[in-house]
């Protein structure tokens, strides 16, 4: 039996999407170097939310996308099929690299893309933007802004989007990858 | 003094079919009529030592003789020998079979040719008949000693294992042969136009990426030995015809009133070339499989008696051979335990002609036909076939009496087997297994 | 996806499959390190019963740069000499533990027998005159990459020029574009093409004069012309050759700037490619070298690490197993 619950609304996602921006622009006082890259795939949008909102605040930075697949921990496990093709901003050494996705599961997939990343140059630094945390780590990766931290058991999912965010229970494929 | 009973089968010979008990008694028929051996329970024809072949659905008929047989003794015994393929012929209902000269050494002497025919002897599972080359060596450059060879008692001469390339030197060797009482058969093959062949050439060589053996190669040799029949008025045997180009000359031929005989081989009227899409050099054979067209002109050739005999050219080769690859592996198949069985499987012809092309028109050919192929009547040799002409079976490789492993038939049914096996008076297949 | 044997064998889906990855895996080669872990751990053997350098150090970069060990084995070094058979070879070389074999072989099928020997995944590298799908592949991601189709090759125009029957490019590139749809042509004299019908069995026309053929083309491929091809009473000289089949310089001329000209290389100089390929501007034939390795890199990710596979048998203790063969 499939449940679905909404727990955002699209509003509440425009909101936390402004209020992280200004995060952002306040801990990297001046944006000196700050470049946005979104997970493949389901961080992408929410990097360019990001990035529409910062320049509309204060002045644009550089967005790009990661796909991390095949820097995965899980290759072998389970399927694993890249998304769209990686697109790293010029002038990766030396910049603040905002690592964006949805959702914020078990770690693993920040992991592989700090590898990925760190293939491109050596940023100063590198946080990490995300619009749930929904808890059960299983490495040592904390995220530096949240849209909302969202209390969830193993067996559900977390769906994101522009339009709110959805729990859904049973019946969905707990392997797809990109969802943790 | 031995004494057979065989009960309850119907009788198929060249005279026909009846239902009838058939006991052999010291190497000869003695009785052929119904219910005989219900009569003999307390002993008058049959003696206590008899031995009952219980033959219930089965069809008893005149051994069956097989042109052409590689049994690889002398020369690669890690391939089969001559007791081992004498046991697989018994086992296939053969009770007689032509020993392909493609030895090494080579039988182009007598001392080779007496050698086979003694372990065939001793072997003692079916009368093994030793054939002599046509060229010294199978060289195609000398002619083997005719007469020599001939006065061993040679009947069958042929280079198989290739064809006389050298027209001048076949017209030699069939104008030589004349008045010998002998027949040449030849291997149809124009050597130059099949360099490198693994395969038919045509759609699926094109596909495979493998060089082609063209259907020419094949007829052109056919249409040549033909015209030097024609021209010498030797008799001629044409082995394992492949292709519908081949069946169409030969009808020609024996419409002309030439003496020509043609054969046959199972694989080549049940397996096509998409076969080799497997790449399993299993698959390989010289001729090649050919398409579900040629298929259609030789069971037709079969049909119709344009082609006289099923000859399995049973070519053992061992596993290690067939691991090489396609185009470095030797081309052959096993035969002799599943002639019938594809016979049967693939043929949609009179039982009693599928017999015939097994039997009494190979026996002729070979010149056996003093004892092979016999009708079943007292008095005549004791050679005989029981099989199930009906029941469904597959191919067990590891449970073949061959030596070799290399049967294509692993994936496909076959019906019909032989049950029981009598050669020289004596039962030397009995329930499908071999007893000597 | 278990083996990479034939372009058949892979089909239309997973054709644009493998070369959707490839962009991937050639957005890997453009990083300043161009090197992944997804294949840490996984060993591929590179079996050459055939000398080709190329192929082999294509094949070696891509397993590199995917972080896997790589072993190679040629047969002048190999045992293969002293009478061993090819399926003690493979079994011997499986048993030290190997997730991939990349074949190269001069007998058409010997990937589909090795593949009965061993649990290993086979690539086919080359095998005989028959197949070379990673070729086909980098050679159907060159044109993709040069003319910018994406999504398949409808109504492109494609010749390919020279001698088809003896070349597994050949097979594995007409199985290939075909599948994509676009229109083939073969062009070269009846001695060098497959027997049969080409237009039923591979979906081809074929034309026995290269000019009318270049009026109306969108890819030129030339296919090298072996020398030995000439004994075989195949063509009478690489001068008439070259005269009936070659890029001259005269046709060079003619070709439409916008022609894609390739070559799995090495090229004959003088015979089929009859001008300096760097003055075509269409030449994209280094192009062709470069994206081998992102292709190969795309197929060993496909086979080694795309899905879930079961837990490895523990490897067999090698010096167990040749005590015993001993």
């Amino acid at each position: 039996m499939t449940t679905s619950k909404q727990v955002l609304g699209p509003d509440d996602v425009r909101r936390a999407t402004t209020r992280m921006a200004h995060e952002i622009i306040e801990r990297n006082k001046g944006l000196d170097g700050v470049m946005l890259v979104g997970l493949q795939r389901g961080g992408v949008w929410l990097a360019e939310a990001l990035g529409a909102e910062i320049a509309r605040i204060e002045r644009p930075v550089p967005v790009g996308s990661v796909d991390a697949s095949l820097h995965r921990d899980d290759i072998g496990l389970r399927p694993v099929s890249p998304g769209a093709v990686s697109e790293i901003p010029d002038g990766l050494d030396g910049s603040v690299v905002v690592i964006v996705d949805d959702v914020l599961f078990t770690g693993r997939t920040v992991r592989a893309a700090l590898d990925a990343v760190g293939e491109y140059g050596r940023p100063r630094a590198v946080q990490l933007a995300v619009m749930v945390d929904r808890g059960h780590r299983e490495l040592p990766i904390r995220p530096d802004f949240v849209g909302k931290n969202l209390p969830t058991s193993l067996d559900e999912e977390v769906q994101v989007s522009a339009e709110g965010v959805r729990i859904d229970t049973g019946g969905a494929s707990g392997d797809a990858v990109g969802a943790s | 003094m031995t004494e057979i009973v065989i009960t309850g089968g119907t009788v198929l010979d060249r005279t026909g079919e009846r239902r009838a008990d058939v006991v052999v008694r010291d190497g000869v028929v003695t009785q052929v009529e119904e219910d005989v051996g219900e009569g003999l329970g307390e002993g008058a024809a049959a003696g206590p030592d008899a031995t009952t072949l219980d033959a219930a659905g089965c069809v008893v008929s005149p051994g069956f003789v097989d042109l052409h047989v590689h049994l690889r003794e002398p020369g690669r015994e890690e391939a089969e020998t001559i007791e081992s393929g004498s046991r697989g012929a018994a086992l296939g209902g053969f009770t007689a079979v032509v020993a392909m000269p493609n030895t090494d050494p080579a039988q182009d002497s007598v001392s080779v040719v007496e050698f086979v025919r003694r372990q065939g002897e001793a072997a003692g599972l079916c009368e093994v008949l030793p054939s002599g080359c046509i060229t010294v060596g199978r060289a195609g450059e000398q002619l083997a000693p005719f007469a020599e060879l001939a006065g061993a008692g040679v009947t069958l001469f042929t280079d198989d294992g290739s064809g006389v390339q050298d027209p001048l030197l076949m017209r030699r060797a069939l104008e030589y042969a004349h008045g010998l009482g002998i027949t040449l058969a030849q291997h149809c093959e124009v050597a130059r136009l099949t360099e490198g062949a693994v395969m038919h050439e045509g759609s699926c060589c094109s596909r495979l990426g493998l060089p082609g053996w063209p259907a020419l190669a094949e007829e052109l040799m056919v249409h040549r030995d033909i015209e030097l029949v024609r021209l010498t008025g030797a008799p001629m045997h044409f082995l394992h015809l492949s292709t519908a180009g081949s069946v169409r000359l030969i009808r020609a031929a024996k419409d002309d009133g030439l003496p020509v005989t043609a054969e046959a081989a199972p694989h080549h009227f049940s397996l096509t070339d998409e076969q080799l899409g497997t790449y399993s050099p299993i698959f390989k054979v010289n001729p090649p499989l050919r398409t579900a067209a040629d298929i259609a002109a030789i069971r037709a050739g079969l049909a119709d008696g344009t082609i006289d005999a099923i000859a399995t050219d049973h070519a053992p080769h061992t596993p290690d051979a067939k691991e090489l690859p396609l185009d470095q592996a030797p081309p052959g198949m096993l035969g002799l335990e599943t002639a019938l069985g594809v016979a049967l499987a693939h043929l949609d012809m009179p039982l009693a002609d599928v017999v015939a092309a097994l039997s009494w028109k190979p026996a002729a050919i070979a010149k056996v036909d003093d004892r092979h192929g016999r009708p079943i009547a007292p008095g005549e040799p004791a050679n005989l076939t029981v099989f199930d002409p009906t029941v469904e079976w597959r191919v067990r490789p590891a449970r073949l009496a061959s030596r070799s492993r290399n049967t294509p038939y692993v994936e496909t049914p076959l019906r019909g087997r032989v049950r029981h096996t009598v050669f020289a008076g004596a039962a030397v297949v009995v329930d499908g297994e071999a007893r000597r | 996806m278990n083996h990479l044997r034939s372009i058949a064998e892979l089909g239309p889906d997973g054709l644009h499959r493998l070369l959707d990855l490839t962009d991937h895996m050639a957005e890997v080669n453009r990083r300043p390190n161009p090197k992944v872990p997804a294949l840490r751990g996984r060993t591929v053997c590179n079996v050459f019963f055939e000398d080709s350098t190329r192929t082999r150090l294509s094949f070696e970069t891509a397993a590199k740069r995917l972080s896997a060990d790589t072993m190679t084995f040629s047969v002048a070094s190999s045992s293969l000499n002293k009478g061993e058979s090819l399926r003690d070879t493979i079994e011997t070389i499986a048993a030290m533990g190997v997730d991939a074999f990349v074949v190269r072989h001069g007998s058409s099928g010997v990937p589909w027998q090795i593949s009965a020997w061993t649990t290993a995944s086979i690539v086919n590298a080359g095998d005989g005159w028959h197949e070379h799908p990673t070729q086909a592949l980098l050679d159907a991601y060159t044109i993709r990459q040069a003319l910018g189709r994406t999504t398949g090759f409808d109504g492109l125009r494609i010749a390919i020029v020279g001698d088809v029957k003896h070349s597994r490019v050949a097979r594995s590139d007409i199985a290939a574009f075909t599948m994509l749809g676009a229109d083939v042509t073969l062009v070269a004299p009846r001695t060098l093409l497959p027997p049969g019908d080409l237009g039923d069995d591979l979906g081809v026309s074929v034309s026995d004069r290269l000019d009318p053929v270049l009026e109306d083309v969108d890819v030129l491929y030339l296919l090298r012309m072996q020398r030995e091809r000439m004994t075989e009473a195949l063509v009478p000289s690489l001068r008439e050759y070259t005269a009936r089949f070659g890029l001259t310089p005269d046709r060079a001329r003619r070709l439409g700037d916008h022609v894609v000209v390739m070559h799995p290389g090495p090229m004959n100089r003088g015979v089929e490619m009859a001008v300096d390929p760097a003055e075509l501007p269409g030449a994209v034939i280094t192009q062709q070298v470069t994206n081998g390795i992102a292709v190969r890199m795309a197929v060993l990710f496909d086979l080694l690490g795309s899905g879930a596979r079961p837990a490895p048998e523990p490897h067999t203790d090698v010096e167990n197993t040749e005590m015993e063969r001993a």
